[in-house]
């Protein structure tokens, strides 16, 4: 997947242009934010279920070794394999080993942003085995050849119209003249399509929203059901899962469970969670054969013990990016890799490198609200704010803004100066702003202009304000 | 180095873990004690008003609820459900000994075809093991007797389950999964079932019959 995080600027004006893509964001901001705000009114208990999820993450990840190894024998004693991957190039290969093992050609595929980020289907295809994707908004990009521009929603940029069009390229068994103007009958038709998918696959993959270390079980939350049939019909099944997933027992995952359906979709609960472990017993009549577990860490263990340590609690349920301002205003591809919204643009720099995704935990006015509605209360905008001073002590700013605020920063360590100076140009700036009192013009900061007016400062500075203020603070009687 | 090392270096390493005993006392205890965390109270009901509450949340997550007498009338429920909704007096169901105690035989129209879906039926019955007020959850365990195919592939899952398995919460179903198959156990797979399949992948409308069944008919057993 070509990176375009350090295109972010360029990526986000074409987005604000792309009237397709608007359409389609307005269901974002319409859709997911009341469902959660019910959803969370109707639990009394919410808020402290968030700080109960909170600390058990807190837990495992101050004891993330020995969670690990505990997993990993119980995975064992099941009857299921697990295989250690530091990179994303090991992960792949690992796949590719046990596709060869099986002589596997085709691989169906329940939703998962871990195989996103190995991208997984680019390497599949090119060893010459078919990745089909079967959630449904996973289906229409593959289809497209885009990735996911949602963690929870991967097709929200796209409208019905652009989904009908895409089903009448590729279905080209089906009858041309057949009616798909209703949501309905398009996911009637992806239905009936990947029905036959599912009996074909040799191996199912499927990612993992948590690893029970007191089982050796990994936990699936779906709605559709893909992710259940993707592992139940094939031979093989393959988890592939980040090591931050694991979770002491399975009252733990209740904990985390009851917050992030809410979180998410504002769902109770979603309709199929479940839990496998090993493969299919000696007398079940169905199930896989095989059961292997992947434990990906690429380059989650580099974020322990840093001040990032706490976005390794993130259970992706996509709440942040729902609630986000520039994230309803660009949507998610602007951000250039694989995760989007306040969660990728701590995660991103993080993965692939603050010289390379830089931009966006600038893209944020901290408004507050992903935090606000985080169900694992990670302090998003802190750790926003940390990669922009580590991007400033790597000196990867723009030469204009490190000269800009270093100018700024002189003038304000000399506050005699300052107040002097804003005490001058005041009475100056009002008088310049005109009968309308407001610039459309400023040197320097054009960009910010273009747009809107800069109105101009009007009566007493705020520093001759908060004096006053103090001054009859203390003259009052009371 | 085996990535396996290289990755738990890591970790111990940034964990500062070396030389705290007291970790792995700690880790053990709680995977042996297991504490149950945050209880919300909306389940915790005596029996009658705790099936009440169950049925109110699964039709609320758009399933479909019928309450019967005994165990004895399931048959005839089962072939009610199929006759509402004009779909041929088929199922498919399992070996599940609680199902197989029931009079099917009255059923003189009612075909019933035992052991794993191919893709092919219409409708299927499982009985589950279990099921959670709070949530209008179901909760089956896959075995011999219990194909978790049954679950995902019919057009229509008719799930049975006894008034007295209605639990209050998710906790309830992990104490018997510890009773059934022992601590730090579990059967191949345990399904959570709250309502029928579904996706808003297009345009965020909530569409029913995505992958798996399109309706889900839940039959409580009382008595």
């Amino acid at each position: 997947m070509l990176i375009t995080s350090p295109a972010f600027k360029q990526n986000a004006h074409e987005a604000l242009a792309d009237a397709q893509l608007q359409k389609a964001m307005g269901h974002v901001r319409s859709g997911f934010i009341d469902k959660r705000s019910h959803a969370v009114e109707a639990l009394p208990e919410f808020d402290a279920l968030r700080d109960s999820a909170r600390a058990i993450k807190d837990h495992t990840l101050a004891n993330l070794d020995l969670y690990l190894t505990a997993y990993e024998e119980k995975v064992l004693a099941a009857g299921g394999k697990v295989h250690w991957a530091e990179t994303a190039a090991e992960a792949r290969g690992i796949v590719l080993d046990i596709c060869r093992m099986h002589d596997a050609k085709t691989v169906a595929k329940g939703k998962s942003m871990i195989t996103e980020e190995i991208e997984l289907n680019d390497f599949l295809e090119a060893s010459g085995i078919r990745p089909v994707e079967t959630d449904l908004g996973e289906y229409i990009i593959q289809l497209r050849g885009e990735h996911p521009s949602h963690i929870i929603a991967p097709a929200v940029h796209l409208n019905k119209e652009q989904v009908e069009a895409d089903f009448r390229r590729v279905h080209t068994d089906l009858p041309p003249e057949r009616d798909l103007s209703d949501p309905a009958s398009l996911l009637g038709e992806a239905r009936r399509v990947l029905r036959q998918k599912y009996f074909e696959a040799d191996i199912g993959i499927t990612g993992a929203n948590f690893l029970v270390a007191e089982t050796g079980s990994s936990i699936i939350v779906t709605n559709e059901g893909n992710g259940d049939l993707s592992q139940i019909l094939p031979r093989v099944h393959v988890v592939i899962a980040s090591i931050e997933k694991v979770v002491p027992t399975l009252e733990d995952a209740a904990q985390i469970l009851r917050v992030l359906a809410r979180s998410a979709t504002g769902q109770e609960m979603s309709v199929y969670t479940t839990v496998s472990t090993g493969p299919r017993r000696p007398n079940d009549p169905d199930g896989p054969d095989e059961y292997h577990v992947i434990l990906l860490d690429n380059g989650r263990s580099s974020m322990l013990g840093t001040e990032f340590q706490e976005m390794l609690r993130c259970i992706r349920c996509g709440a942040c990016m729902n609630h986000c301002p520039v994230y309803h205003a660009v949507g998610g591809h602007a951000y250039g890799w694989v995760y989007p919204g306040p969660m990728g643009a701590v995660l991103t720099p993080s993965l692939i490198g603050v010289d390379k995704a830089g931009h966006l935990p600038n893209a944020s006015t901290f408004c507050g609200r992903c935090e606000s509605v985080c169900p694992m209360k990670i302090p998003l905008p802190k750790m926003m704010r940390h990669w922009r001073e580590r991007e400033w002590e790597r000196g990867l700013n723009p030469t204009a803004a490190r000269t800009g605020l270093k100018f700024w920063a002189w003038f304000a360590r000399r506050p005699a100066l300052y107040h002097l100076a804003t005490w001058l140009a005041f009475p100056l700036l009002a008088v310049a702003g005109g009968r309308k009192r407001r610039f459309g013009f400023l040197p320097l900061a054009g960009g910010w202009v273009r747009h809107r007016d800069m109105p101009a400062p009007q009566g007493r500075t705020f520093m001759q304000q908060w004096r006053d203020r103090d001054a009859l603070k203390q003259g009052s009687p009371l | 180095m085996s990535a396996r090392e290289a990755i738990l270096g890591k970790v111990r390493k940034a964990l500062d873990a070396s030389g705290n005993a007291g970790r792995l006392d700690n880790v053990w205890d709680r995977l042996m004690e297991a504490p149950a965390g945050i209880i919300p109270t909306r389940a915790q009901l005596d029996p009658e008003a705790r099936v009440e509450l169950f049925c109110r949340m699964a039709t609320q997550a758009a399933a479909t609820v019928a309450r019967v007498a005994g165990e004895e009338v399931v048959p005839a429920a089962v072939t009610a459900y199929l006759r509402a909704r004009n779909l041929p007096a088929k199922v498919r169901m399992g070996g599940d000994r609680r199902l197989k105690a029931m009079p099917w035989v009255n059923e003189r129209t009612l075909q019933v075809r035992h052991g794993p879906s191919d893709g092919d039926d219409e409708a299927s019955v499982s009985h589950a093991a279990a099921a959670i007020a709070e949530t209008g959850t179901l909760a089956l365990f896959s075995g011999k007797d219990n194909p978790t195919t049954l679950n995902f592939l019919p057009d229509h899952h008719i799930v049975v389950v006894d008034a007295a398995d209605i639990g209050g919460d998710l906790e309830s179903v992990m104490r018997l999964a510890r009773a059934r198959y022992g601590k730090g156990e579990m059967p191949r797979t345990l399904n959570f079932i709250t309502g029928p399949s579904r996706s808003g992948d297009i345009e965020q409308k909530l569409l029913l019959g995505a992958h798996g069944p399109r309706a889900l008919h839940i039959i409580v057993v009382d008595g």
